[in-house]
């Protein structure tokens, strides 16, 4: 009896607790603005790109960036912009090359003809190579897949466009082989049953069944793949050199925004300059097209996504 | 009469075994190339792992030394070491951990707990998972302008820190949202039945049973993190750091910076280039402790309901 007295005054003693209350009522504020960081993150990147990008705009007449002429420090600085959108994208081509049928035909083996077994030991590997750091990559490209491309090719520049492009392919490998077989994955499995009961080989069902029922999945891992080559860095800026050339051969150097973008500020372009400013315009470029891919490949997933 | 013609025919042509059999014969075929391509693909993700690792591997022999790892720089490659580098790393790592996992934890739980199926948890999950879309180096320009210029911290190791912090901040995020989510019903309902406020449950039923996938998720955030080059070297981190930096506004370096400069400089001395590699095998041994311990955890302490 006296027990339950007890309680009873304890359960009175904190409702009237205001301590209590008073954390209550604070911490889904405290939790709030934590969860406000977050935007307000993107709406920092959105500001300090467009802010500085537009002191480069309102002081380079747009024809001068259109051009193909390049050179930010010398006497008189030309800021064309098309030598680096034309390296970023043929690096990126070069690496989709890579990336897209080897990420895509490991993701079928994975999804449709390998063991359980195999299965278990392949994909922590993926993992493990979706994990290594871009710089590593940068080295490898550099210091084993030019030279070795150079016994093939013997005109290939020490810096090229071509190594670094294979070796981001090979980085993007993991992301489109898991999120394609995530897609083909979640292709349920009477499709599969019905096709192979029709006397479809394992290919046919593969190829005819399961490749269409999960393309949209497919088709958002290969736009997010692009997104990651236009975005990666470290391995274009070592292995692919600062030349500024506009030039569609692959065995020279090129330089791609990222890596303009790395080699200027690492260099003496001091703030308020030109040159410093230009980051800025180049950085909200690629903001733009990486957004703008990851907005689509969302799309994707939402608006074609079969429900089963 | 004509129509049974027809069905006479179609009937033929259903089982024109012959053809059905030379058919099949070749269809095997294909289907065997074609597993044997795709087995073929899948293996050579696996090695080209190999061969990195390999390669990086017998470059750095006999440069990954002791005196290698606890030495500074020298002007003779013979000589350099990596102490300053991995005491920058470290520090970098002393400020990104808990700026992450608290910020990390507490947006996932006002998402999870607060303001669960809101228009505000949509948004913000779009937003989080656009940021987790954008470049590092974008990144590096918002950590030059608004930590290094803006609040004056130029390229210290808070500076660093801070940049670092928001680029991974989404993987805690949403590794905490599933561990929060995974916490069952049950628990819950059961907290509040006897009579817990809100906030007692999150603190002491939801936290600890999300607890490993949280962690697990700041591991995986931070071998993220400590492998990033992009923005530290839009930050203006340097490679030629002699002091070895004590407090969180030195300048510092870190050790893939200390890669990509070796790297570029393998140009004029070839030395560098082991010099960078035994520096990648050293991050690599970090980044595979880092993983085997998220992995421990994972198995480990994830109990299943």
């Amino acid at each position: 009896m006296e027990n339950q007295t007890n309680v009873r005054g304890i359960i009175k003693k904190n409702l009237a607790n205001d301590k209590g209350r008073f954390v209550e009522n604070l911490m889904p504020r405290v939790f709030l603005v934590a969860a406000s960081i977050s935007i307000l993150t993107t709406i920092g990147i959105v500001l300090t790109l467009i802010l500085d990008a537009y002191k480069f705009f309102s002081q380079v007449p747009l024809r001068e960036i259109f051009s193909t002429k390049l050179a930010p420090l010398s006497a008189n600085p030309s800021f064309g912009i098309l030598p680096i959108i034309n390296g970023t994208i043929i690096t990126s081509f070069i690496a989709m090359c890579v990336a897209i049928p080897v990420g895509l035909t490991a993701a079928i083996y994975l999804s449709e003809f390998a063991s359980d077994k195999v299965r278990r030991i392949v994909k922590p590997i993926m993992e493990v190579l979706a994990g290594i750091p871009t710089i590593v990559y940068g080295f490898f490209a550099y210091s084993f897949v030019t030279p070795l491309l150079l016994l093939l090719i013997p005109n290939l520049e020490a810096k090229n466009a071509l190594s670094p492009g294979i070796v981001m392919g090979i980085m993007i490998i993991p992301l489109v082989a898991s999120l394609s077989e995530d897609a083909m994955n979640s292709v349920p499995n009477a499709l599969r049953e019905g096709a192979l009961a029709l006397g479809a080989t394992k290919l046919e069902v593969a190829l005819k069944v399961i490749v269409p029922a999960g393309f949209s999945g497919i088709l958002a891992s290969f736009i997010l793949g692009i997104s990651r080559a236009i975005g990666e860095t470290m391995i274009v800026a070592i292995a692919s050199g600062s030349s500024k050339n506009f030039t569609f051969d692959i065995t020279q150097s090129m330089q791609t925004m990222t890596a303009y973008i790395v080699e200027f500020t690492s260099g003496d372009a001091g703030s308020g300059t030109l040159g410093y400013y230009s980051l800025y315009a180049v950085g909200l470029l690629l903001f733009s097209f990486t957004l703008f891919m990851n907005l689509i490949a969302q799309y994707i997933l939402k608006r074609f996504r079969e429900e089963y | 009469m004509s129509c049974e013609i027809e069905h006479k025919g179609t009937f033929n042509t259903l089982l024109n075994i012959n053809k059905i059999k030379k058919n099949l014969t070749r269809r095997i075929m294909i289907d065997k190339i074609a597993t044997m391509i795709f087995f073929g693909s899948t293996l050579f993700a696996l090695l080209v792992l190999g061969i990195l690792i390999y390669r990086i591997f017998t470059q750095s022999i006999g440069w990954l030394d002791l005196q290698f790892l606890t030495s500074t720089l020298s002007i003779f490659p013979e000589k350099a070491g990596i102490l300053g580098a991995i005491i920058g790393s470290f520090l970098l790592m002393i400020i990104v951990a808990p700026v992450t996992i608290v910020l990390g934890v507490a947006t996932a739980i006002y998402l999870e707990e607060y303001a669960s199926k809101s228009k505000f948890q949509s948004f913000v999950k779009m937003n989080i998972s656009n940021l987790a879309g954008v470049p590092s180096v974008i990144f590096g320009l918002l950590g030059l302008t608004v930590f290094g210029r803006l609040l004056n911290l130029g390229s210290s190791i808070l500076a660093g820190g801070l940049t670092m912090s928001l680029l991974v901040l989404p993987i805690v995020v949403v590794a905490a949202q599933e561990a929060v989510r995974a916490v069952p019903g049950f628990l819950r309902d059961a907290s509040y039945a006897m009579g817990a406020s809100r906030w007692t449950t999150i603190r002491k039923v939801v936290l600890p049973v999300a607890l490993p996938g949280i962690l697990t998720g700041s591991i995986l955030a931070l071998s993220r993190a400590i492998g990033e080059t992009a923005p530290l070297v839009v930050l203006g981190i340097p490679a030629l750091i002699l002091r070895i930096p004590t407090g969180f506004m030195d300048n510092f370096t870190a050790l893939p910076i200390q890669i990509y400069y070796w790297t570029l400089d393998a140009v004029l001395t070839r030395e560098y280039a082991n010099l960078a590699a035994a520096t990648i095998v050293a991050l690599m041994v970090m980044l595979a402790m880092m993983n085997s311990i998220a992995i421990i955890i994972r198995n480990k302490f994830q109990k299943r309901y």
